[in-house]
């Protein structure tokens, strides 16, 4: 298992599985910014299988990427294309069969050893669920959610702890009001934005937002999306972005890798991806998206 | 089935509509005082044409489809008058009621996997309807059957015949959904976000095996989806509600194009585009419902462009152009409209 640096993780891949031969990926990934030293995240190589021996799945092949310091990352793909499986994987819900993932520098591929730890570890990496309605406590006040997260991991006085989940409700658009509150009294918008919050309380490096904004209205949608640019330009924080959309991808990031039934088939600046992609896959996932004059078509193949 | 029915009054054109919904209200009963979803929508779809009835949550549109199928469970309280075929399908008989959900409509729900038993294979799904309402011999629902998957371009149809749900991919699911929906040939299809749960991929996929069918045998289809774009690229024409009621119909061009209502303009402009960053504009506050909603026009509170009126007054629908629209200032705001969407 290779750990000893962060860098050259993007154009350092082989054109594996690719069977036109026609597109380096990694090409343009190169403009990823792969081999500055302030990568927050690096991964490489990164493999995971599930299933038991003789019947693997390969969910996530050989997938090699980094993230850089205050820098917003899309996961781009569709069911089973193993994005959700990496973002785990980075978030520490899973581990990986192979290759390994550095963050801010220190392995976090293997489960962290003791408490400490793992809190600390949690405080470098937060992530927000699709599903507003299934990721709160449904019986917890949110401003009691709140405090509880900053008991554990800070020791605050009341009034701080106070001060401090004020301070988040109204970071993410909320206010004081909504403390009080039990999830089911809110919508779907605010739900998420307490989401957010939870996230944004341990102070985290990296944010990973698994298809965050999908489940919500459209006129929702784009509060929620212009939230998070903002909130990233207050705090620098970098966002790993998993969505299948790409308009949503456009919005919010900076660079985007492609993944294709686990395999990394395009990377590189989202505006350049979406505007001249490079693998056939990419074209047909823009070509999927409806727009004027759109006509829906049966697959060629 | 067919017979020229003299009650059908409305009459501006000759045509008769297929589907004709005027004035729908829908309350829960069990609420006090009961709790509005739906009120005062009217539509039309006529024999061929694609309506796309487009609206975010608890907009009714789901509402909407339900009530015009009769589906509705018994504390939902209806009013107003669906017609199909000039007959009003709230009065039919139990037996009518039976033979138009089995013969005249056919319904497409946005996911597959909940509205198939997972203890049936395929093939008994999708003859068991035929079969038991009589329209056809075993034999012969089995035989179109399987020629209805081939034409969904579903390669090995007879191996699928005998899979259960569990074995198909959403996508595959979803077109034995619409091969199950024209089994009895009917004429008008309710889709309620049949793509949806979808990739976008599969999406188009199966949008186009849809449309195709559509096409051929010249249905009608009320398309239900919360995604205007997709909705504008299918359709002919567009049914925009917000809160129960619709606030804008017209030819999907036209009102893609040209919204002339504040919420359409505000919808179109909030979808975040694949091609340019920009600042998105988000209608503040969160989608309404009808029972939520004073007096006023339902999106006044989240609407920039409110006046003293806006917030007093329901404005009716009425033409604008060629479309119908439920806004006072329609006419004044319709520059800043169309710059609001197009931007």
């Amino acid at each position: 298992m290779t750990t000893n640096e962060v860098g050259g993780a993007a154009d350092s891949r082989p054109n594996a599985g690719i069977t036109d031969g026609t597109i380096l990926p990694s090409r343009r990934g190169a403009e990823v910014p792969a081999d500055t030293p302030s990568a927050i995240l690096a991964v490489e190589n990164l493999t995971k299988i599930f299933g038991r021996r003789g019947q693997e799945h390969a969910a996530v092949k050989d997938v090699s990427f980094t993230l850089g310091e205050g820098d917003s990352l899309a996961i781009v793909g569709e069911s089973g294309s193993g994005k959700t499986t990496t973002a785990r994987i980075v978030a520490g819900l899973e581990t990986a069969t192979a290759g390994s993932v550095m963050i801010d520098g220190r392995p976090v591929t293997r489960a962290s050893r003791g408490r400490r730890q793992r809190r600390a570890d949690a405080r470098m990496v937060q992530m927000v669920f699709q599903d507003p309605f299934g990721s709160l406590d449904p019986r917890q006040k949110i401003g009691q959610g709140l405090r509880e997260l900053l008991a554990i991991h800070y020791s605050l006085s009341s009034s701080a702890a106070s001060q401090r989940v004020s301070d988040l409700l109204r970071q993410v658009g909320l206010d004081d009001r909504h403390a009080g509150q039990l999830p089911r009294t809110l919508s779907g918008g605010q739900r998420q934005r307490v989401a957010v919050a939870r996230a944004l309380a341990l102070e985290p490096k990296i944010l990973i937002l698994d298809e965050a904004v999908s489940a919500l209205d459209v006129s929702v949608q784009a509060q929620v999306l212009n939230l998070l640019v903002d909130i990233r330009q207050e705090t620098g924080i970098s966002y790993l972005f998993v969505s299948h959309d790409l308009g949503v991808v456009r919005q919010v990031t900076d660079n985007c890798i492609v993944l294709n039934q686990g395999e990394l088939v395009e990377s590189g600046p989202t505006a350049l991806v979406l505007d001249s992609p490079r693998h056939e896959y990419t074209q047909s996932l823009l070509d999927a998206v409806p727009k004027p004059g759109w006509k829906p078509r049966r697959r060629t193949s | 089935m067919t017979v020229p029915n003299p009650n059908a009054a409305t009459g501006l054109d000759g045509d008769q509509p297929l589907l004709e919904i005027r004035r729908l209200g829908i309350e829960l009963t069990d609420y006090l005082p009961p709790r509005v979803l739906v009120q005062d929508v009217s539509l039309t779809v006529r024999a061929g044409e694609s309506v796309g009835l487009v609206g975010e949550s608890g907009s009714g549109k789901s509402m909407t489809i339900k009530a015009a199928m009769r589906l509705l469970p018994d504390n939902a309280n209806v009013s107003g008058d669906i017609n199909f075929d000039g007959r009003s399908v709230d009065k039919l008989s139990r037996s009518e009621l039976a033979a138009y959900r089995s013969g005249d409509v056919a319904m497409i729900h946005q996911d597959p996997r909940s509205h198939t038993n997972p203890m049936r294979t395929v093939g008994e799904f999708l003859i068991e309807g035929v079969v038991a309402t009589r329209q056809m011999k075993k034999s012969d629902a089995n035989d179109k059957a399987v020629a209805l998957l081939a034409e969904m371009g579903i390669g090995d149809a007879g191996r699928r015949m005998k899979q259960y749900p569990h074995q198909l991919s959403g996508g595959l699911l979803q077109r034995v959904m619409i091969a199950a929906s024209l089994m009895n040939e009917p004429r008008l299809i309710f889709a309620d976000e049949p793509t949806t749960a979808l990739d976008v991929t599969v999406q188009s996929e199966v949008m186009a095996i849809l449309m195709e069918q559509i096409q051929d045998r010249d249905l009608g289809m009320l398309f239900v989806t919360h995604d205007l774009d997709l909705a504008a690229a299918v359709t002919d024409t567009l049914v925009v509600m917000y809160a129960g009621t619709v606030v804008e119909r017209g030819r999907a061009e036209d009102v893609y194009i040209h919204p002339r209502h504040p919420y359409t303009a505000a919808l179109l402009a909030s979808r975040p585009s694949t091609t340019q960053v920009r600042r998105l504009v988000s209608i503040p506050g969160r989608p309404a419902t009808a029972y939520e909603v004073g007096d006023g026009c339902a999106f006044a509170a989240r609407c920039p462009f409110a006046t003293e009126q806006c917030r007093s007054t329901r404005p009716p629908l009425r033409p604008v152009d060629d479309s119908q629209v439920a806004c006072h200032r329609s006419e004044e705001l319709a520059a800043v409209l169309k710059e609001a969407a197009s931007a």
